[in-house]
């Protein structure tokens, strides 16, 4: 199975998704330049982390208009799974494949640790091996990642379940306290009407080895090998 | 012709920049500093001819690209080049 790993000017996870794949999942990951129009027949697709395009205008803004994005929008549309981590996560939104969109941290500080994320919904591609309501300690570093929708979208979301990840305390409790950024209702991540398009700010694979601090991002890879070979699906999505 | 835009929050979104400008601006002692909100501002060289057209333009700028439809809203100002005719 392959993951394409998408490379904006200034993404910077790139090569930590590219390792996470490769040399800890044990599946083939392969770097897509964000002028390239094509995913070279890859299963997933993951916008990785960083700062792509320095965040002028605003987070993600200018990444959205990449030539790769419009074959991403495709990929997605077909049901392909996309995974978006932290800034992957802000183009996800600026390009309206999820709803919403990032506020400047609520203290304004750019928030480097690690956090408590609790699974909300297991029935998306990246969270099916996961444990519902369990707590992953995962790593945040970010200045934007204080989620906003406005009221009606948020209650579309509650009500479609697609909020996927919540900040949490160690006990599962989602508290002010566990919140590093203000983000509504502790929102973590989310997925896309169809479930296949998910984005969280938090880094699943800066934690997917024990030396790291941290394994239980792993799981989040782990699921969607899981899910594509349920599918049956593997080789038959992109172009 | 030249169009500014001025691009701020939406005044239902919480400005964490605003709101910490404004309390450097309490503990420097000016009291009399209410709320206050921080945005960002544009100026557009077109290459139009009429204002219509460039009000036109500016809007579709502002709305694809200058500001996020979600959390922000924009005011356009038009102003003649000078030299131009308007």
């Amino acid at each position: 199975m392959t993951f394409a790993v998408v490379v904006f000017p200034g993404s910077n996870c790139d090569h930590d998704s590219y390792y996470a794949v490769e040399h800890v999942l044990g599946q083939r990951a392969t770097f897509v330049w964000h002028k390239e129009t094509s995913l070279a027949g890859a299963d997933v697709v993951i916008l990785p982390g960083g700062f792509s395009h320095g965040d002028y205008l605003r987070t993600g803004a200018i990444a959205r208009f990449s030539p790769i994005m419009k074959t991403v929008a495709d990929f997605a549309a077909a049901g392909g799974p996309v995974l978006g981590i932290c800034n992957g996560f802000q183009i996800l939104l600026e390009c309206g494949l999820l709803p919403g969109a990032m506020l400047r941290n609520r203290d304004v500080q750019f928030h480097c640790e690690t956090v408590g994320v609790r699974v909300e919904q297991t029935n998306t591609p990246f969270t099916a091996s996961a444990k519902a309501g369990s707590v992953l300690r995962l790593p945040i570093a970010h200045g934007e990642g204080n989620y906003y929708a406005p009221p009606e979208t948020l209650a579309e979301l509650e009500r479609t379940d697609r909020v996927v990840f919540r900040y949490a305390n160690a006990f599962g409790e989602t508290t002010d306290a566990a919140n590093p950024n203000g983000a509504l209702d502790n929102i973590a991540g989310i997925c896309s009407e169809a479930r296949n398009v998910v984005g969280l700010m938090p880094h699943p694979e800066r934690a997917c080895e024990s030396v790291l601090g941290s394994a239980d991002g792993l799981v989040i890879f782990e699921s969607v090998v899981a899910s594509m070979a349920a599918r049956g699906t593997v080789g038959a999505l992109s172009r | 012709m030249k169009a500014r835009v001025f691009v701020t929050l939406k005044p239902s979104v919480f400005d964490p920049q605003g709101h910490t400008i404004a309390e450097a601006l309490h503990s420097l002692g000016y009291g009399s500093v209410g709320d206050v909100r921080q945005g960002k501002y544009f100026e557009l060289d077109l290459n139009v001819t009429s204002p219509g057209e460039a009000q036109t333009l500016a809007a579709e700028l502002a709305d694809r690209v200058l500001a996020n439809p979600v959390i922000e809203s924009y005011r356009i100002e038009l102003a003649a080049t000078p030299g131009g005719e308007r």
